[in-house]
C-alpha cells in the first residue's frame, strides 16, 4: 500500500475514533453507581470475606484470579518467545565473545560506584521481597515486587559488566524458577479441587487481618507470581545483553 | 471538579492513542514501531485510571484509618492496569526480539522494505 493512501486511511479512522469517543465520554464528576456495582461489591466484601486490606490485590489474586492466570501465561510465553528468538546464532558458537561495552568499561565505573552498587543489591532484594509478600496488606504484590527483584540483577550488570552478571545469574536455575513460578499459580489454584471446590477457590485459612499470613492462597499466589516475574525479567535481560556480545579476533 | 478538567483526562487518553497510532503508521523503523505501540498502550492506562476515578475518594487500601468497606476508587481497573504494565513490558521485549531477528534475516528494519514472504 502506498504511504499516502495509508495516511489517508489513518486520518479517516482517527476522525471516526475522535467522534465516537467524544460521544461516549462523560464527565468523571457524574455519579456512576450503576456501572460501578462490581467495584462497590469488591470494596465492601474485600475485608469482610477475605480478611485483607488491599482491594487491588484481592481482585488480582482472588476475585479475578482466573484472569491473572491468563495474564501470567502471556508473560511466560512472551519471555519464552524472546528467548527462542534470541538464541545464540550458529556463527557465534565457539568464538570468544566480548561485551560491546567492554572498551568503555575499561575507563568505566569507578571503585566507589561499584562498591555502592554492590551495597545496593541487598536492600533492593529485601525491598523486592517485602513488596511481594505484603501485597495483601498494602499496595504491592507479585507483579510489582518481581520487577523490583529483577532490577537487583540489572544493577549488578551496570556495576560489574556482563561476565559477572552471567556468572551470578546461573541460567538453568533462573529458568527453573520462572517455570516453577508459573506452575505454582496453577498448582495453588488446583489445590481447591482437593476440597471439591472450583479452580482457584481460596481454600486456605484466611488468617488474621492486618497480618502477613492473612488472605489464604493470595499470599502464596503473590509469591509465585513474584518469582515468575523476577526470573522472567532476568532471563530477558540476559537474552538482550547477550545480543550485545560480539565475536573478537584471537590475539 | 471543573467539567472542562474532567474531560481533559479523556482527551489525554485519546491523544496518546492517536499519536501512538500515527507513529505506527508513519514508522520507518521497527524499533520506532514497537515504541509507538507502547504509546498506544499507555493510553489505556490513562483511560482505565479515569474510568475508575471517583471524585474525592481514597485508594482502596483499608489501612491507616480508612474503615474497611468504606467508599473508595474502583479497584478493578487498577488491578487490570498493574498486571498489564508488567505483562506489556515482556510483550515489548518479544517484539524487540522479533525486530532483531528480522533485521538479521532481512538486512533491514524498515517495515516497508522487509519482504519476508519471498518464495
Amino acid at each position: 500500500m502506498r504511504r499516502s493512501w495509508r495516511m489517508l486511511l489513518f486520518f479517516a479512522g482517527a476522525a471516526g475514533i475522535v467522534c465516537l469517543f467524544t460521544l461516549a465520554a462523560e464527565p468523571i464528576s457524574q455519579p456512576r453507581d450503576v456501572r460501578n456495582r462490581y467495584a462497590t461489591a469488591i470494596i465492601s466484601e474485600t475485608f469482610s470475606q477475605r480478611n485483607i486490606t488491599d482491594a487491588v490485590s484481592a481482585v488480582n489474586f482472588d476475585f479475578r484470579g482466573f484472569d491473572t492466570v491468563g495474564e501470567e501465561f502471556i508473560l511466560f510465553v512472551s519471555v519464552l518467545g524472546s528467548l527462542v528468538l534470541l538464541r545464540m546464532v550458529e556463527d557465534r558458537k565457539g568464538k570468544v565473545l566480548r561485551d560491546a561495552l567492554e572498551p568503555w568499561r575499561d575507563v568505566g565505573p569507578s571503585d566507589a560506584i561499584r562498591l555502592w552498587i554492590l551495597a545496593m543489591i541487598a536492600p533492593k532484594v529485601t525491598f523486592g521481597i517485602y513488596i511481594v509478600t505484603h501485597g495483601q496488606l498494602t499496595p504491592g504484590g507479585g507483579f510489582q515486587g518481581g520487577v523490583i527483584l529483577a532490577t537487583a540483577a540489572l544493577i549488578l550488570y551496570l556495576g560489574e559488566g556482563f561476565t559477572v552478571f552471567r556468572d551470578v545469574i546461573s541460567h538453568p536455575a533462573t529458568e527453573i524458577v520462572e517455570g516453577a513460578g508459573a506452575l505454582g499459580f496453577v498448582v495453588i489454584g488446583m489445590l481447591a479441587w482437593v476440597w471439591g471446590q472450583p479452580f482457584l477457590t481460596n481454600v486456605l485459612p484466611l488468617g488474621k487481618a492486618h497480618e502477613l499470613t492473612s488472605g489464604g492462597t493470595m499470599a502464596l499466589i503473590s509469591i509465585s507470581t513474584g518469582l515468575e516475574v523476577a526470573a522472567g525479567f532476568i532471563l530477558l535481560l540476559y537474552a538482550f545483553l547477550q545480543e550485545n556480545l560480539s565475536p573478537v579476533e584471537e590475539t | 471538579m471543573e467539567p472542562a478538567l474532567s474531560y481533559a483526562a479523556y482527551a489525554a487518553a485519546i491523544w496518546l492513542f492517536l499519536i501512538g497510532l500515527y507513529g505506527v503508521v508513519k514508522s520507518r523503523h521497527l524499533v520506532n514501531l514497537c515504541l509507538s505501540l507502547t504509546v498506544v498502550q499507555s493510553s489505556t492506562y490513562v483511560l482505565l485510571t479515569i474510568i475508575g476515578y471517583r471524585p474525592g475518594l481514597p485508594a482502596p487500601i483499608f489501612t491507616d484509618g480508612l474503615k474497611p468497606g468504606s467508599a473508595a476508587v474502583d479497584p478493578i481497573v487498577q488491578a487490570l492496569m498493574l498486571t498489564d504494565v508488567v505483562v506489556e513490558a515482556t510483550v515489548v521485549a518479544l517484539l524487540l526480539a522479533i525486530t532483531i531477528k528480522v533485521h538479521r534475516d532481512a538486512g533491514t528494519a524498515d517495515p516497508d522494505k522487509v519482504d519476508m514472504m519471498r518464495g
